[in-house]
């Protein structure tokens, strides 16, 4: 994969902002750099926030344009009549399957430290990729030369390909019968498409927090704010033509308080998210903001996000990071704030029960899973009763939202974890028979055109507590705790048994209420074990999605985007060690 | 042809200059011909090409700075990238940091190219996905692999006079070969600048044996141990080593957000923070480990010492950040050398009462950016040394530690070994951090 040309720093520059990336936003169970060392060399020195852009989706392969060509699009009827001249060409040359993908995904990203701006881009990646099986076996090719000749080129080198590679295939592709769909298209229910918001706008709303920072206390502070529109066609010898305009955004930031007497310094990251939506994201409203539990000041936020209150928060409770207690390790019960308990979820189920991995497909890279088939059969608990996970690719807001899958499969929600016995798998159409069953779930994406597309995890989420419950209700009841809000370090075995995870911001609970700021926490937990220990959660007027712009998988490693929604979760007597040091 | 020759790069770049209007102006040209094959299960899965040349124009009016790439080379694209990257600089705030362009430098000859590499076809790669199963087949072992492998080149150009061009290869293979029960896994990984030093048969034999001999691992208690590291356990994307060295930056530690900010304000270059042992470098002409002997702004790259006898003896300085506080920038460096002893893996076991070796570790998240404190799992081959042996196969642990202790906990130091682009040796280092056990193989 071809990385973002052109942009970048040094290498220790980089890695510093890498290093920051990798504290401040997940990077999931395999660090997304599709970007080794010597990508970087001999690219100009510029705008330090642009070398970002290969390790988002959507942002790879990109060149960089004028932010006027990011509202335009391109003519169904144009895309239906090249989708149908690969086609043609892929079955002419001896295709028993094909299908199209002409995607145009546009990007922008403004950067800003402080009271300056660092760096603002936008992106625009046009292409097609033509996947067929042939021989039984998948082949694919993908070009930028976007014309009917371009993509039936296309088609028959993947045919070529396919045949090529049939000749060490030892098992033929099934695939999963689908219907055709005719011609039907999907959007993204947006209110505001984030390119028609003026850049001056967007940066004014980037320093305004800043300020708010600065003015609380901050010494240093990050923000950023990540547009993305993918413009897919797809179409497939099944017979469907569809027609998808997804949208997402990501505003983020990162405060730092410094002791300068004691050389101590703590950040506080943004508790935003980022989600399926438009710029109306950063319009606030105040039916989307739940209180976080008393004496926090924090805010849960749903469907919108208010920047500049949380700026204002982030510099508080960086500071008071500063001199907060120490905490003593040992047993505590856990009560997890959705904007971290999303990331745990992701980890601990989302990835085990990908069925390539389970499989061992991924087994040279992202890694096994300790929830093979034969272990499903025992029928032991994976978790509590509390414990209902059910994917979806369907809520609005979440960044798995779509009306259509990269193979052309409508999407849909089913259940993966009930009443704590594992139930099921994700699967694309030629995973659906390795498990007995008809059909596809819809999990098939790829990140470009250019790249093909496989199994990738569906927005996968806690289900809500039935009674009702507030956050507040909740820690009346828990004797010795810690609250944790937000995403901090996270780390997990190849196979999903071991993790180990810090947070944002944490509070002790003690007697029932909030005990003020701890720091150094970190809970280590065996998956079993911890999902076992679950306690119960919040109710639905709690519920929040999580979500994350880096899941990396494969080699050469793709990302992905996924949220996780989940309500106010309480896990019993979880490990906590303290994770402070001493260096000379 | 993605590979264009110094002449036929230049020719481009002197045109876009030609079509400049601005006050400057660089432009940056990159190529690379890359194929890949991966394999699992036994089976390969997929095989790739990929064929990229692309430009980058940066155009300034006085501190105003702007943007623009293409990757088609005729007169007429190069025009308009040239009037868009000058469109967006107008339009652009000032830039608060801005720095004037280099002028003409000087470059070491660069070693970092191969043609045996650059020669690589589908037919050699999917050899090498046989020859790697083809072994695990025969021990009923199964194998999962990646090879990617590829030519590159870079140059670049700018209105002050600055011309630069260096042209690339690599090779990156690794396998994890397991138990077909999941009860044992071993991993192998390499790169080099040569394909001739490459040999999958070789590696593939060592993942082999790791995974035969990791089945049936004992637990032992989490706590503090003396490990051997080998250099996988140390080197990678997010490796010890590597997050070590990407935390030399004097801005950072000058802005008191760094373990290498002092106290009461600036950096600690010059002190000793680790053992007398530990020396770290880079090197663009190192034989086994080349890299480019220019940096992405055109500074040239020479030797330069990171950390000498356990002193920190440099910290990377911007060109922004040099001039702000007096001093000379410093290049970015495409490797990192610590140098070593001449003691291999096994001299190291032999010399060890009791201890850990450890193949690889993985996952690896900072934890404590203040004290540079790290967590992670060991993973594929993970075997209790006594009086000088192998004596069993142990479960995977997660480790809570900082490079920064471990380098100052320094037992032995082995023979350095290319991995990543750098040359690092194995380690055996005393009080290890393990918190946990996991059950995973």
């Amino acid at each position: 994969m071809q990385p973002f040309n052109g942009i970048c720093v040094d290498w220790l520059q980089l890695a510093g902002l890498l290093a920051k990336l990798h504290h401040a936003f997940p990077l999931h169970h395999q660090t997304v750099y599709p970007l080794k060392r010597r990508d970087f060399v001999g690219l100009t020195g510029l705008a330090t926030g642009a070398l970002w852009l290969p390790s988002l989706p959507g942002f790879g392969e990109s060149i960089l344009v004028d932010p006027a060509r990011l509202l335009e699009t391109v003519d169904p009827a144009v895309k239906k009549r090249m989708a149908d001249a690969a086609l043609n060409a892929a079955k002419s040359a001896g295709a028993t399957y094909a299908d199209v993908r002409i995607g145009r995904y546009l990007n922008q990203s403004i950067f800003t430290r402080e009271k300056q701006v660092q760096n603002i881009a936008s992106g625009e990646s046009y292409g097609a990729g033509v996947r067929v099986i042939a021989n039984g076996t998948w082949g694919f090719a993908a070009t930028n030369i976007v014309t009917e000749a371009g993509l039936a080129k296309a088609a028959q080198l993947a045919v070529e390909i396919a045949k090529a590679n049939s000749k060490v295939q030892k098992e033929k592709v099934q695939l999963a019968p689908q219907k055709g769909y005719g011609d039907v298209s999907w959007k993204t229910p947006i209110q505001r498409n984030a390119f028609e918001v003026p850049v001056k706008e967007k940066v004014e709303l980037l320093l305004a927090a800043n300020a708010k920072a600065l003015d609380n206390g901050a010494n240093f502070v990050n923000s950023s704010l990540f547009q993305i529109n993918e413009q897919k066609y797809f179409a497939s010898t099944d017979g469907s033509y569809i027609d998808q305009d997804v949208h997402r955004i990501w505003p983020t930031f990162s405060v730092t308080a410094i002791d300068r007497t004691s050389g101590k310094f703590r950040s506080r990251d943004a508790l935003s998210s980022p989600m399926g939506l438009g710029y109306e994201y950063l319009t606030p409203k105040a039916a989307d903001k739940i209180a976080g539990p008393q004496g926090t000041g924090l805010i849960g936020y749903k469907q919108s996000y208010d920047i500049l209150e949380d700026a204002a928060l982030a510099a508080q409770q960086a500071k008071a990071k500063l001199t907060a207690k120490s905490v003593t390790a040992g047993k505590y019960d856990l009560v997890l704030d959705p904007n971290h308990l999303g990331l745990t979820i992701h980890e601990s189920v989302g990835h085990p029960l990908e069925l390539d991995r389970v499989l061992g497909y991924e087994a040279n890279y992202a890694g096994t899973s300790f929830a093979t088939m034969e272990w499903k059969a025992k029928n032991i608990p994976y978790g509590s009763k509390y414990v209902n996970i059910v994917a979806d690719k369907l809520q609005t807001g979440s960044l798995g939202a779509v009306g259509y899958d990269d193979e052309g499969v409508k999407t849909k929600e089913w259940d993966l974890i009930k009443d704590g016995k594992l139930v099921d798998y994700q699967k694309t159409r030629d995973q659906a028979h390795i498990v007995g069953q008809k059909e596809s779930d819809g999990c098939s994406y790829a990140d470009s055109w250019s790249t093909v597309q496989f199994q990738r995890m569906p927005n996968v989420s806690l289900r809500p507590g039935k009674e009702k419950m507030s956050v507040d209700d909740m820690i009346k009841g828990v004797d010795k705790g810690i609250y944790i809000a937000g995403r901090g370090s996270f780390s997990i075995d190849q196979q999903r048994y071991n993790f180990q995870f810090g947070g944002t911001v944490f509070y002790a609970i003690e007697k029932g209420k909030i005990a003020g700021q701890l720091e150094d926490v970190a809970y280590q937990a065996n998956t079993q074990e911890f999902w076992n220990s679950c306690a119960g959660s919040c109710d639905q007027s709690d519920y929040r999605l999580f979500g994350s712009f880096f899941d990396g998988k494969g080699q050469p490693s793709q990302v992905s985007a996924v949220s996780h929604g989940s309500a106010t979760t309480r896990f019993n007597a979880v490990n906590v060690i303290n994770t402070a040091r001493k260096i000379s | 042809m993605a590979i264009l020759s110094k002449d036929e790069a230049q020719a481009i770049l002197k045109k876009v200059l030609i079509f400049s209007t601005a006050d400057e102006c660089q432009a940056n040209l990159n190529g690379r011909t890359v194929g890949n094959i991966r394999y699992a299960r036994n089976n390969v899965s997929t095989a790739g090409l990929s064929d990229n040349i692309s430009m980058v124009v940066e155009s300034r009016f006085g501190k105003r700075s702007g943007v623009a790439t293409c990757n088609q080379f005729d007169d007429a694209t190069l025009r308009r990238c040239v009037q868009r990257a000058e469109e967006i600089a107008r339009l652009a705030p000032e830039d608060p940091e801005y720095m004037p362009l280099l002028g003409p430098q000087q470059y070491l000859t660069p070693v970092s190219y191969a043609a045996s590499t650059a020669a690589i076809k589908p037919d050699y790669r999917a050899q090498v996905a046989a020859d790697s199963i083809g072994l695990a087949v025969g021990k009923q072992l199964t194998a999962a692999g990646y090879l990617e492998d590829g030519a590159y080149f870079q140059a670049m150009r700018n209105s002050k006079g600055l011309e630069a061009y260096q042209q690339s290869t690599g090779l990156d293979f690794s396998v994890t070969v397991r138990t077909p029960d999941g009860t044992g896994s071993g991993y192998a990984v390499a790169d080099f600048t040569d394909v001739s030093k490459f040999n999958a048969k070789a590696l593939t034999q060592i993942a082999v044996d790791k995974a035969a001999g990791s089945r049936n691992a004992k637990a032992l208690e989490p706590g503090k141990y003396t490990v051997i590291l080998e250099p996988a356990a140390l080197v990678s994307d997010e490796g010890l080593l590597n997050n070590l060295i990407y935390s030399f930056g004097a801005r950072e530690a000058d802005e008191g957000r760094s373990f290498l900010s002092k106290k009461g304000g600036g950096n600690r270059k010059g002190e000793k923070l680790f053992d007398s042992r530990i020396s770290i470098y880079s090197d663009p002409l190192n034989a086994q480990a080349p890299s480019s002997v220019f940096d992405g702004e055109g500074l040239p790259v020479k030797r330069m010492n990171w950390v000498e006898k356990g002193v920190v003896k440099n910290l990377y300085y911007s060109r922004y950040w040099a001039q702000k506080n007096g001093v000379e920038p410093t290049a970015f460096s495409g490797n990192f050398i610590m140098e070593g002893g001449t003691q291999s893996v096994q001299d190291l076991i032999k010399s060890t009462e009791k201890g850990i070796l450890v193949t690889r570790l993985w996952y690896i998240r900072d934890v404590d950016p203040q004290t540079l404190l790290f967590t992670g799992l060991t993973r594929d081959g993970t075997f209790y040394i006594e009086n000088g042996k192998i004596k069993h196969p142990v479960k995977n642990f997660r480790f809570n530690e900082s490079p920064v202790i471990m380098l100052n906990n320094i037992e032995a130091i082995g023979r350095p070994q290319r991995l990543g682009g750098n040359l690092v040796p194995p380690l055996k280092i005393r009080d290890f951090t393990f918190t946990s056990l996991s059950d995973a193989v």
